[in-house]
């Protein structure tokens, strides 16, 4: 048996008053990599605490490939957990802390002995064996945690913030060595982060809460590219957000348009009239939220030559640019009161013309399909 | 530099008294108390009495399962103090009981169990007993009462270790595959061994020279080597004999604090062997625990 699907079906947990989960549903498939994104206090640690069994939902239910756990302690289940602080015990050496399952269930000792060394192995550390937590590196007691929460041959993995406490290099490190053991062992891991990269950059889902609420779940790049709400779109990466009343509503007449999609008239306080497609069903009059992500937008000191009907074209001043070695983002003031973030990667040689510097004054523009109407709201 | 206040009060109040005790044990007895300076064996040679033997393989014996059960009790104890959120209403309640005087507690014990006391009492008036039950004046009352007086000495220590360890271990092992019980004694004794070691060390010393619990709440069989100690002072005034035996409870206290560090040494040389880091604090360990048995050894030696 190779991974379970998960699945969490109308979870809700209070604290006191708090309410950590609020009905909360989600599927995870067999074998998925998938992420639980939020900020601190989303509930996303909470859910993980049940389905690992350290916590009792109120009301829901959790699901194994179809059986119940919410019964079973958590010794019991077969899910296993890397903790965010690693919980290592202190007092037994990196191969006792590996064989502690194992020493539990009473296997024999030389099956002990080659299991324990085939997962050191696995996280390259079967030349520490000996040693004990407290001479371990931050990222080698990262990767003792997950030898030994996987040494029981558990079904799903859950992972508690496990890279948070270490420094940035190693963390990209650590999640590419995380993605290789995800791809050899094929079981379901469920992780919990809050850095939204790390969740775009390994998961093959991922759910995106907050205030005890799952917003969206999707793969990293429908949630990239297409937020559900303002909430995903802020959080998830960099975004110009704005509030609009839709005007008008056209079919798109275009080979590669997707059904119903349709090319909306948005008439923005600060921006003035812009056009976005969409395939949500929008009427004028509408309250909406638009955003477009500062990738999207190109900006030039000269104007650009509009050779399609969709893209919107805005005259600005350069605010302040950022330069960050790789890209500059830029604050171009297109008004009073609209202020765009823009960004430009520092590509290659066929880069034209000179460099666009504080006070010029610039273009920015960007086609109709790359900004989304990301909330409908009721008023 | 700072060294001299210390050393001038440990030779004045540890050093000095254990001296004279070890020189009077090895002296001849003087004929109304105190000692004659000649050199005798006559006390050591007295300790052969199969009376004494009894005594303090009793005494032994009493002081083990007294500190067993102390253990046992103060454990949980100390772990749900470390657990809860009113830890300073819970530390007070343990402590409060040294706002009375020791020998007050001890009647307080004999008002409780005698044969007229409050429990006597309230069975008679449940009509579960007839007459009274003799609680008083036996090992058991001595055990009782004994456990009563050192529990918050061990539960301190503790309470205070398991204050510092790290719950979510627990967590992990429960995880792992471990029954509740199984992670309390894989993960969490070993963590708090030092803990361990300082309770038992400080139930287990005062215990095995308690004078006044088992003159008070004991019969004629519940003697211990402190009450022996006592008669040979003030009653058969036979000073060398008293000495002698309290020099028995002195090398039985430092034989058990010594086997006990050896034990931890033992092991800090096995993490040695593994590598520097880790024995650093076992070393640590060592060095305070050893100071802590050498002071209540002195004071409990000859008083209670």
């Amino acid at each position: 048996m190779k991974g379970s699907d998960v699945i969490i079906e109308g979870v809700s947990k209070s604290f006191g008053d708090f309410k950590a989960l609020k009905d909360v549903s989600l599927k995870i498939n067999k074998g998925e990599f998938f992420s639980l994104l939020g900020p601190s206090g989303c509930g996303k640690t909470t859910l993980l605490r049940i389905i690992a069994g350290f916590e009792t939902p109120d009301t829901g239910l959790v699901t194994f490939d179809g059986v119940d756990v919410l019964p079973l302690p958590p010794n019991m289940r077969h899910a296993n957990t890397v903790f965010q602080n690693y919980a290592l015990f202190p007092h037994l050496s990196i191969f006792e802390n590996v064989a502690f399952p194992l020493r539990i269930k009473k296997v024999p000792n030389r099956e002990i002995k080659t299991k324990v060394m085939d997962y050191l192995k696995l996280v390259e550390l079967e030349n520490h064996a000996h040693k004990k937590p407290s001479q371990l590196s931050g990222g080698q007691k990262q990767r003792v945690a997950i030898a030994r929460a996987l040494i029981n041959e558990p079904s799903v993995l859950l992972l508690d913030e496990p890279l948070s406490a270490l420094d940035a290099k190693l963390r990209q490190h650590m999640l590419i060595e995380l993605d290789k053991i995800h791809d050899k062992i094929g079981i379901t891991f469920i992780y919990v982060t809050h850095d939204q990269q790390e969740a775009l950059s390994v998961s093959d889902r991922l759910a995106v809460m907050c205030q005890g609420d799952v917003l969206q779940v999707g793969t990293p790049h429908e949630i990239y590219e297409s937020p559900a709400t303002d909430f995903v779109a802020r959080f998830i990466g960099e975004t110009n957000l704005f509030d609009g009343t839709v005007v008008s509503v056209e079919p798109v007449e275009h080979p590669k348009a997707a059904p119903n999609e349709t090319m909306v008239t948005l008439d923005i306080p600060e921006l003035g009239r812009i056009k976005v497609t969409t395939v949500d069903t929008v009427a004028p009059g509408m309250k909406v939220s638009f955003t477009i992500r500062p990738e999207k937008i190109a900006i030039s000191t000269e104007k650009p030559s509009l050779k399609r009907n969709d893209i919107n074209l805005f005259e600005g001043i350069v605010d302040e640019p950022i330069y960050s070695g790789f890209q500059t983002k830029f604050y171009v003031r297109l008004s009073e009161n609209a202020v765009l973030k823009v960004m430009k990667q520092h590509s290659n040689y066929s880069d034209e013309g000179p460099d666009i510097v504080w006070k010029d004054s610039v273009y920015i523009s960007w086609s109709a399909d790359d900004g989304y109407i990301v909330e409908v709201k009721q008023s | 530099m700072y060294a001299g206040p210390i050393a001038l009060w440990f030779t004045l109040f540890f050093v000095a008294p254990l001296i004279i005790i070890v020189a009077y044990s090895f002296m001849k007895k003087g004929l109304y108390g105190g000692v004659e300076y000649e050199f005798s064996l006559a006390a050591y040679h007295a300790l052969a009495n199969p009376n004494f033997v009894t005594i303090t393989i009793r005494t032994l014996l009493t002081s083990i399962v007294a500190t067993i059960l102390t253990i046992l009790i103060a454990l949980p104890c100390g772990y749900f103090m470390a657990k809860s959120k009113n830890q300073t209403i819970l530390l007070l309640l343990v402590i409060i009981p040294f706002w009375t005087n020791f020998l007050i507690r001890v009647y307080a014990w004999i008002a409780i169990l005698g044969n007229n006391g409050f429990l006597n009492d309230l069975l008679n008036r449940l009509g579960l007993v007839k007459d009274y039950i003799q609680f008083l004046y036996n090992q058991e009352a001595v055990i009782l009462v004994l456990v009563y007086m050192y529990l918050p000495y061990a539960i301190l220590p503790l309470f205070s270790t398991i204050d510092k360890f790290d719950f979510s271990l627990l967590e992990a092992a429960r995880d792992l595959g471990a029954t509740k019980f199984q992670s309390m004694i894989k993960v969490l004794l070993p963590n708090i061994r030092s803990g361990l070691f300082t309770a038992v060390l400080f139930t287990f010393i005062p215990i095995f020279g308690a004078y006044a619990v088992p003159l008070l709440i004991g019969g004629k069989d519940s003697y211990m080597l402190g009450n022996v100690i006592a008669d040979q002072l003030t009653k058969t005034r036979n000073w060398p004999l008293a000495s002698a035996i309290s020099m028995v409870i002195t090398v039985v206290t430092t034989a058990g604090v010594m086997i006990m560090m050896a034990l931890q040494k033992r092991e800090a040389q096995r993490q040695k062997e593994s590598e520097l880091s880790g024995s650093i604090t076992t070393m640590e360990e060592i060095d305070s625990a050893s100071e802590i048995p050498a002071g209540t050894g002195s004071v409990t030696g000859g008083a209670q």
